[in-house]
């Protein structure tokens, strides 16, 4: 079989034997897969970690069962320790936060539509892109190794502020070998995501087919090739921040840590000068942007479910690009607003609270838009639409509630209670999972071959729906109320005639984090029970909808499509059908 | 306003003319047209442009991680009284004029190929190999020298970064090293393959950029405030 | 499923907006001369982003129920957007949004932008793992200085002061307690002795982060209306996250009339 070794010829074989094929695969629709699973897990793991928490926080003097086996340090009998309850919700945080908002609607559904919406047979760089999934995933097991050293996982929350996350065990439990895992996993998280960002640039610049203006990319497309900008701007950064906070550590210099200081008794005579002050600016020009590349992907995601399921075209398509890049650029200028009272000079704080709410401009566009294409549409009210409705509702939501803590003197009574807690879980959290739900319903039949479940898929989303607006809204109330976060037991007289709050909320958790079994139900049901999927069930536009479900190796088999349409062209008047797909060659006179 | 459809007539070739628009490459192209680099596991090759635009990629990354390090270096010599400059090692300058002839060398080199002389090419490519090799060594030797001199990572936030920003500048070196060495295993299918030259292309763009990147970091470090 | 959605999104809409609007949660008493003005912008917002919100919601609900396809051939409305309309909504809402900002400005200005007035009472805040405390400068109102080495929670040194050695040490007065006088203008200077805390009073409308390395003075003034309530007795809370006693880190902070003030320093002072 001489010319089968010839590089062009043939080419097209996919790898044979499980390995290949499964673990160490260049496709990127496997790589796709491999990272949606590493973020089901993580969120799996970061939901039950949350409902400890809130377990914990209305019942402090609970046993629970189990947990004394995970760590009998952290819950001797079950009962959780107050470093305990902050080392849980310091993992909390950062498994969200990197391992699911970053990785599942960027790495996971980015990696693999992205080549197959523009038309490309894989991303840029097919080894790099496996390296990016294997360095994510030892970023992730180092992160969870930290649960099982001695003196338990870091506590010092996901922003790790030092000195206390910098002068080690010194400065009490947890922030002994347990922080230096951290510091390492977020380092090694930053390389994984640079790389991912760096091929996700050049796919989306380089591997579009021909016809594939940029004016005609799905704004999925749009979104990911946007998040990738921000993310390989912002990540390097943070990676900065995390080699001299490591080297602060272990390193014995002192970048972040200040001359004087006295933990524990002791005089930490090995430091001088440092300033904590820096690492907040350095973390937060990361972290803001963070924010929006968790939830960029998320309106792109919905922006092209609510199309297809309203049968019309995205209502400003490009005022959808414009805002996206806008929310992009600005997203680099509005970290100092989670510094106002941080001791930062004021006058930056006022600057800073200005591009805060312009950047809600485009948020505002975005919503605007999303109604827009609602207004006039012939609504198909599947699952996955439903979780774009909701998705937009939490939004609205969310964002809102950020115009309080945009502004310096409205901040300042808010700032570190429950009300930034739903503020962020709302508009970041769980309108990003929720995208990542729209994601699931809509593209499983394309990734799995099969459809999901659609009856279990609406059971899961109004319980999800209900239940995250029963926990999340009243968090608003107890923050104006003056309600401290970060804290693990209410011990105050002040508190107390809160805890009914509370204990609703925990609730809700509870009866929110058993639908998701629902959901994992339905997924894995689906995936080999579910009814078998035609080439484009939804009657969507795009170039996932023209190949077979699931694609082939090389996605298109060889013929590569050329794109005559811009991407949400539903509902044509005259067209043959209700659709006209990106690659049909029918001639529609271009009617802006 | 309204639009008529039109059903084109069946089999036609997609021409310049219709709704295809104008292609070219990167922000407003596609990916034809230009060179075909190796093939992708799936089969089609990728365009070497791909490749460049990848490096611009990793190099954008790579500044900004700098840039997080100046500004650190900048702030925190800044607002402390405790900032004592660390009197740089003269032999910095030598291995600053080493790694500025490396950056020749590889010139020469890239020349050598352009011209057709394989061999030329080869032996530029050697020597900016171990041009690059004695800079990392007189790094190392400069390190030395400050250790002798009882400067080590913690004595000072100035000697912190000194040896933060040098390290950080090697290791990435030692990665373009990794490149040159690829480079010099493949000389002889570079020389035969035009396509391949845009690895030479890549490959040079990331050294003379680790060659600006230590010409100003030298100057971060020597200027003070 | 269309109506559905309608009413689940009305009714959340109208439940939230209800309990702010009936005031079930709401801000503690305010107890300090420049809380009226923030609490007003908070008002404020609330109004403007309450009435987006009811807005956006009810039109995503409305627009669900009235758009569902019902199954009757209807086709969508076919367009790509309206630029007028995106200007309109571009306009409408930087004015808006960055307007509502400019109406905060001098709020914080009157805070950040001005020192505390001459003659204010200085207080030191110490803040470490996991307690606040307190010094008043004494007669000579001079703060003596801190010397490390001295500091020793055990015999209650927290500032490491040289009362032997240091002339305007003498006099210092360290609390645990934050007494000040009402109407009287207060500076406070934070410093934190071990990591981030943060200085946290809700009645004064006041959150500072504390930092290590650094001294950042913050100024207010008690009102008449902080002896109302509670006897005067508010919660000083750390709000950034210090370990593992975060959560019981707090203090209390006593407003006194001037007379009472005095008395309670003088009785501070015999304690030294």
């Amino acid at each position: 079989m001489a010319e089968a070794h010839a590089p062009t010829a043939h080419a097209q074989h996919a790898p044979q034997g499980f390995i290949r094929k499964y673990i160490f695969s260049l496709d990127h629709k496997v790589i796709g897969k491999q990272y949606y699973f590493l973020a089901l897990f993580s969120v799996f793991v970061g939901l039950l970690l949350s409902i400890l928490m809130r377990w914990h926080l209305v019942w402090p003097d609970a046993h629970i069962p189990l947990l004394d086996k995970l760590s009998p340090v952290g819950a001797p009998g079950g009962l959780m320790t107050p470093e305990y309850y902050l080392s849980l919700m310091t993992m909390h945080g950062t498994i969200m936060i990197f391992f699911v908002l970053t990785t599942a609607p960027q790495s996971g559904f980015g990696n693999y539509f992205l080549p197959i919406q523009i038309g490309a047979e894989d991303m840029a760089f097919p080894r790099l892109n496996m390296l990016s999934f294997w360095v994510t995933l030892a970023a992730l097991l180092t992160l969870l190794s930290s649960f099982f050293v001695s003196d338990g996982p870091p506590l010092a929350g996901w922003t790790a502020y030092p000195p206390l996350s910098a002068v080690g065990s010194v400065s009490g439990p947890g922030e002994g070998l347990g922080q230096d895992l951290w510091v390492i996993s977020i380092a090694l998280f930053c390389v994984g995501a640079l790389l991912g960002a760096l091929n996700f640039i050049a796919t989306t610049l380089e591997l579009r087919t021909r016809g594939m203006k940029l004016m005609r990319l799905p704004l999925t497309c749009w979104a990911w090739f946007i998040t990738a900008i921000v993310g390989l701007l912002s990540f390097a950064v943070l990676f900065a921040a995390g080699v001299l906070l490591l080297l602060d550590r272990v390193g014995g210099t002192s970048f972040f840590v200040p001359a004087g200081l006295i933990v524990s008794d002791k005089i930490l005579s090995n430091h001088s000068g440092g300033s904590p002050l820096l690492y907040q600016h350095l973390f937060w020009f990361f972290g803001h942007p963070e924010v929006y590349i968790a939830i960029l992907p998320g309106m792109g995601i919905t922006s092209h479910i609510l199309s297809c399921f309203s049968r019309k075209p995205i209502f400003g398509y490009r005022a959808m690009t414009y805002s996206l890049m806008a929310i992009g650029f600005l997203s680099f200028t509005v970290w100092g607003h989670h510094m106002f009272v941080s001791g930062m000079s004021p006058y930056t704080a006022f600057a800073f609270s200005v591009m805060t709410m312009a950047i809600g401009v485009p948020s505002a566009i975005k919503t605007f838009n999303w109604l827009g294409t609602l207004w006039g549409g012939r609504l198909r009210l599947t699952t996955a639409m439903l979780f774009s409705i909701g998705f937009v509702s939490l939004f609205v939501s969310g964002g809102l509630s950020g115009l309080f803590l945009a502004q310096p003197p409205v901040d300042v009574n808010l700032h570190a209670t429950y009300f930034v807690v739903g503020h962020f879980h709302l508009v970041m959290g769980v309108a990003a999972i929720f995208a990542m739900f729209g994601g699931t319903f809509y593209w499983f039949p394309k990734m799995f071959g099969r459809m999901m479940n659609e009856t279990l898929g609406k059971i899961h989303f109004w319980l999800t729906f209900v239940g995250v607006y029963a926990i999340f809204m009243p968090m608003h109330y107890l923050g104006v109320e003056g309600n401290v976060r970060r804290y693990s037991t209410f011990i105050d007289d002040f508190m107390q005639p809160l805890l009914p709050v509370h204990k609703f909320m925990s609730i809700w958790a509870f009866i929110v984090g058993g639908a998701q079994l629902i959901f994992i139900f339905n997924l894995f049901w689906s995936m080999f029970k579910g009814e078998k999927a035609g080439i484009n069930p939804w009657e969507s536009t795009s170039l996932e909808w023209t190949v077979p479900s699931p694609p082939p190796h090389d996605n298109f088999a060889g013929k590569i499509p050329v794109v005559y349409h811009g991407p949400y062209e539903y509902g044509v008047p005259g067209a043959e059908k209700d659709y006209i797909m990106q690659d049909s060659p029918e001639v529609v006179a271009e009617s802006h | 306003m309204a639009s008529t459809v039109l059903t084109p007539p069946k089999h036609r070739a997609p021409s310049k003319s219709d709704s295809i628009g104008g292609n070219g490459h990167g922000w407003d192209g596609d990916g034809f047209g230009g060179g075909r680099g190796e093939p992708s596991p799936a089969g089609r090759p990728i365009p070497l442009h791909a490749y460049r635009m990848g490096m611009y990629m990793a190099l954008a990354a790579i500044l900004m991680v700098f840039a997080a390090f100046t500004s650190a270096l900048v702030v925190r010599r800044g607002i402390s009284n405790d900032w004592v400059p660390t009197a740089l090692p003269g032999l910095l300058y030598l291995n600053t004029v080493i790694l500025l002839a490396s950056s020749a060398t590889l010139e020469l080199s890239r020349r050598a190929l352009t011209a057709g002389r394989g061999e030329a090419f080869a032996q530029w490519l050697y020597a900016t190999l171990v041009l690059g090799l004695a800079f990392i060594g007189g790094q190392l030797l400069a390190w030395r020298e400050l250790v002798a001199r009882g400067v080590y990572l913690s004595t000072n936030p100035s000697s912190s970064f000194f040896y933060l920003l040098t390290s950080a500048h090697g290791i990435h070196l030692l990665g373009g090293i990794g490149g040159l060495i690829y480079l010099v295993l493949r000389a002889r299918r570079i020389v035969s393959a035009a396509k391949q030259r845009t690895i030479v292309e890549i490959a040079a763009l990331y050294w003379h950029f680790m060659d600006g990147l230590w010409i100003y970091l030298l100057l971060l470090l020597t200027v003070r405030s | 499923m269309a109506l559905a959605v309608a009413l689940v999104v009305t009714l959340i809409t109208l439940i939230s907006v209800g309990i702010f609007v009936a005031k079930v949660y709401w801000f503690p008493v305010d107890i300090s001369t420049h809380g009226a003005a923030m609490d007003h912008q908070f008002l404020l917002t609330l109004i403007i982003c309450g009435v987006i919100f009811v807005a956006a919601q009810l039109g995503l609900a409305y627009f669900v129920w009235r758009y569902r396809d019902k199954g009757d051939g209807r086709k969508a409305t076919y367009s790509h957007g309206n630029n007028k309309l995106e200007a309109t909504w571009t306009i409408a809402a930087a004015i808006v949004f960055i307007g509502l900002n400019f109406l905060g400005y001098n709020i914080w200005a009157k805070m950040h932008f001005t020192g505390a007035a001459p003659g204010a009472l200085k207080i030191q805040v110490q803040a470490q793992q996991f307690a606040f405390y307190f010094r008043y400068p004494g007669p000579d109102g001079e703060f003596g200085p801190t010397h490390l080495e001295k500091v020793d929670d055990a015999i209650g040194n927290f500032f490491g002061l040289d009362r032997a050695h240091d002339q305007a040490s003498k006099d210092d007065i360290v609390t645990a307690t934050l007494g000040i006088p009402v109407n009287r203008p207060v500076e406070l200077i934070l410093r934190s002795q071990d990591v981030e805390h943060s200085f946290f009073v809700r009645e004064l409308r006041m959150q500072q982060d504390i930092v290590p390395g650094m001294e950042i003075p913050i100024h207010f003034t008690a009102t008449e209306e902080a002896l109302k309530h509670n006897g005067g007795r508010y919660e000083i809370v750390c709000t950034q996250l210090c370990g593992l006693g975060h959560y019981k880190m707090r203090a209390f902070l006593q407003v006194m009339t001037e007379q009472d003030y005095e008395k309670w320093l003088q009785t501070q002072a015999a304690a030294q």
